[in-house]
């Protein structure tokens, strides 16, 4: 299933067998089933399903936010001493309100110990390549949503870490805020190539940033289908206006949406 | 039609879209004004006056209130701040002078309800007035205090100080407050934080909560080995405080967004860290919040622990003057309390702008 990971070479990401069964008064609820994926270094993954299956779940565990309850994730730790294995970027932005635009950006590498002024220097460094330089000294609540969550993907970026974990970040956007958000993470990405791990449940989205989605079931989250999307880099909004885009779409949906169909007859 | 008037023809077919023509409006103030005074003349004249006051204060304030805000119709924006000043104090500055008209003219009963401007008086001779007998002062006698220091030096300033009513109070308010509050905001937020600290003190607290405060006193002065002293009224204050603070202090640490502990932890704070960068500033604005109350408690209590047992104070003097039976001084004594209260509240709004820049 995980062709690209050749042999010999290490996973950045190992997650094998992992579940997360949750204990409830009416007995126990699972989340997520025995659930593996291997991610390479430098993959820019996109897991896909239906509303409440799993996928931020997991995503959670990844980054050692939720315990796991069987299996194991391993993500391996990088050459550079001290660099954090995993920066998250949550869909509610989690940007800080009572920290100024810069001091939410800078606020890893400040829980690190790194000095100030060389804390400030990368943080304003990378507002300035998403175009928040201006607003270095705003408070959350001065700046519009697409804004939030461009300052919550740099304070991810600024942290540096050996991958990156994506929980719906554009989810709670308008379209248009959506689609612009979604050029600039192709561009940032397609510089730094960063290991990304991105939950969506928007197919299109899915499609042009990843080099590879994973679509998961309904409750409990299982793994259905893995899908190589071969598009060429750079990619732009363009590419979504290509017939190939259009084909892998095409396939993808036609297993998606009987999945879809199956979990919400499960609910009714 | 000229260009010229086009405007203005617009404005008027507006104003009669809207019934808002000023003409109209102002018929109509002028109608209620004359109408409103015609109305009190005749009643006061037949002498009625006094019996229906009960119908004719109320009916007055209608009027008043649809004379302003027939006015305000008419404010331009640019305008409309001034407006709302005038408003705010005007009104009371107007309730004040109708009080004074009243006691000079004799509507009133001036030994118990003294006019503002002998209330005034009496508090400006309390202000200067040193009492040799309790060999107290209401603010200290500040302006002694260069003879003081070079006479006796901190020493004889200190001296000084210590006769003032409102230095007293202040400084059990202020002692009490912080040794309430500090405590009070570190229990809360261990409560917050930890279920099982939360679950054994919460059912206690919560009872405590709805007892009156100063319903206390009496346990505390039993603590005391002096129950005059300053010991159990500070004491009484900071149990206050501590209680409120800590319920509140609770509140809005599990108040915060469960993100942005996940946030925190994610990016490498733990222990005093997530204290300091997420905990702290998530619950602040209920922390303040339960200051702005605490502090109106803390005024509660201590006046009502100054009626009881003190010998200086500004509860204290404000009950002395009512024993004495000098009801101005004893207005006098409410106009400090109030004073007080809308100062520290202003010290309290001044910090929070401090501590949190983050909201406007």
């Amino acid at each position: 299933m995980d062709a690209q990971v050749s042999a010999g070479q290490v996973p950045k990401i190992a997650a094998r067998n992992v579940s997360r069964i949750y204990q409830t008064v009416d007995g126990d609820m699972v989340a997520v089933d025995d659930f593996s994926l291997d991610v390479t270094d430098g993959e820019f993954v996109c897991v896909v399903g239906p509303s409440g299956c799993g996928k931020s779940t997991f995503l959670r565990m990844i980054a050692g936010l939720d315990t796991i309850s069987a299996g194991s994730i391993q993500i391996a730790p990088g050459g550079v001493p001290g660099k954090p294995l995993n920066s998250v970027v949550f869909q509610e932005y989690a940007i800080f309100p009572w920290k100024t635009v810069i001091d939410n950006v800078a606020f890893g590498l400040e829980m690190r110990g790194i000095a100030r002024k060389e804390r400030l220097e990368t943080a304003r460094y990378w507002l300035d390549r998403v175009g928040l330089g201006k607003f270095a000294g705003y408070y959350p609540h001065q700046i519009s949503g697409g804004m939030k969550q461009r300052v919550s993907i740099v304070r991810a970026l600024a942290n540096d870490p050996e991958v990156l974990l994506m929980d719906e970040p554009l989810g709670a956007l308008d379209a248009q805020t959506r689609v612009v958000l979604q050029e600039e993470l192709l561009r940032i990405w397609e510089e730094t190539r960063k290991t990304v791990v991105y939950i969506t449940h928007s197919l299109d989205e899915a499609v042009l940033l990843g080099d590879r989605v994973i679509l998961m079931t309904a409750q409990p989250g299982r793994h259905l289908a893995t899908f190589d999307i071969d598009l060429p880099r750079p990619r732009s909004i363009e590419t979504a206006n290509t017939p190939r885009f259009v084909e892998h779409r095409a396939l993808i949906w036609e297993k998606l949406s009987q999945e879809v169909k199956r979990a919400m007859e499960q609910n009714q | 039609m000229t260009d010229a008037t086009r405007p203005i023809a617009q404005e008027t077919r507006l104003a009669r879209l809207t019934g808002k023509s000023a003409v109209s409006d102002f018929r109509l103030i002028a109608l209620l004004v004359l109408g409103t005074v015609a109305a009190n003349l005749a009643l006061a004249e037949t002498g009625f006056w006094r019996s229906l006051s009960f119908i004719a204060i109320p009916a007055g304030f209608v009027v008043l209130v649809v004379i302003c805000e027939r006015i305000g119709r008419h404010v331009r924006p640019a305008r409309r701040a001034a407006y709302e000043k005038a408003l705010a104090f005007g009104f009371p500055a107007a309730v004040l002078a109708l009080w004074q008209i009243a006691g000079d003219t004799g509507m009133i009963n001036t030994t118990w309800f003294p006019q503002p401007s002998r209330i005034a008086a009496g508090l400006w001779d309390m202000t200067i007035r040193y009492d040799k007998f309790s060999q107290t002062s209401l603010l200290g006698r500040p302006w002694l205090i260069p003879q003081a220091f070079s006479e006796g030096g901190f020493a004889g300033v200190w001296t000084l100080l210590s006769e003032s009513h409102v230095l007293a109070t202040v400084a059990r308010v202020f002692i009490g407050f912080v040794l309430g509050a500090i405590p009070g905001i570190l229990l809360g937020v261990v409560m917050g934080v930890n279920q099982t600290v939360r679950l054994m003190l919460d059912t206690t607290l919560s009872a405590i909560y709805v007892l009156p405060k100063i319903a206390i006193f009496p346990i505390v002065m039993l603590i005391f080995a002096d129950p005059f002293g300053e010991g159990p009224k500070i004491l009484v204050v900071a149990l206050a405080v501590f209680i409120l603070m800590t319920i509140n202090t609770m509140a809005g640490v599990r108040g915060i967004d469960n993100v942005y502990l996940m946030a925190g932890r994610n990016y490498g704070a733990h222990g005093w860290q997530l204290m300091r960068h997420v905990i702290l500033p998530g619950a602040m604005p209920v922390i303040f919040a339960g200051l702005r109350i605490a502090l109106g408690t803390a005024m509660i209590v201590i006046i009502s622990v100054e009626f009881l047992r003190a010998k200086q104070g500004v509860g204290f003097i404000t009950f002395y003057y009512w024993e004495v039976l000098n009801p101005e001084k004893m207005y006098a004594g409410l106009v400090v309390v109030m004073l007080l209260g809308v100062l520290l509240t202003y010290l309290l709004q001044w910090l929070q702008r401090r501590l949190m820049p983050w909201q406007r």
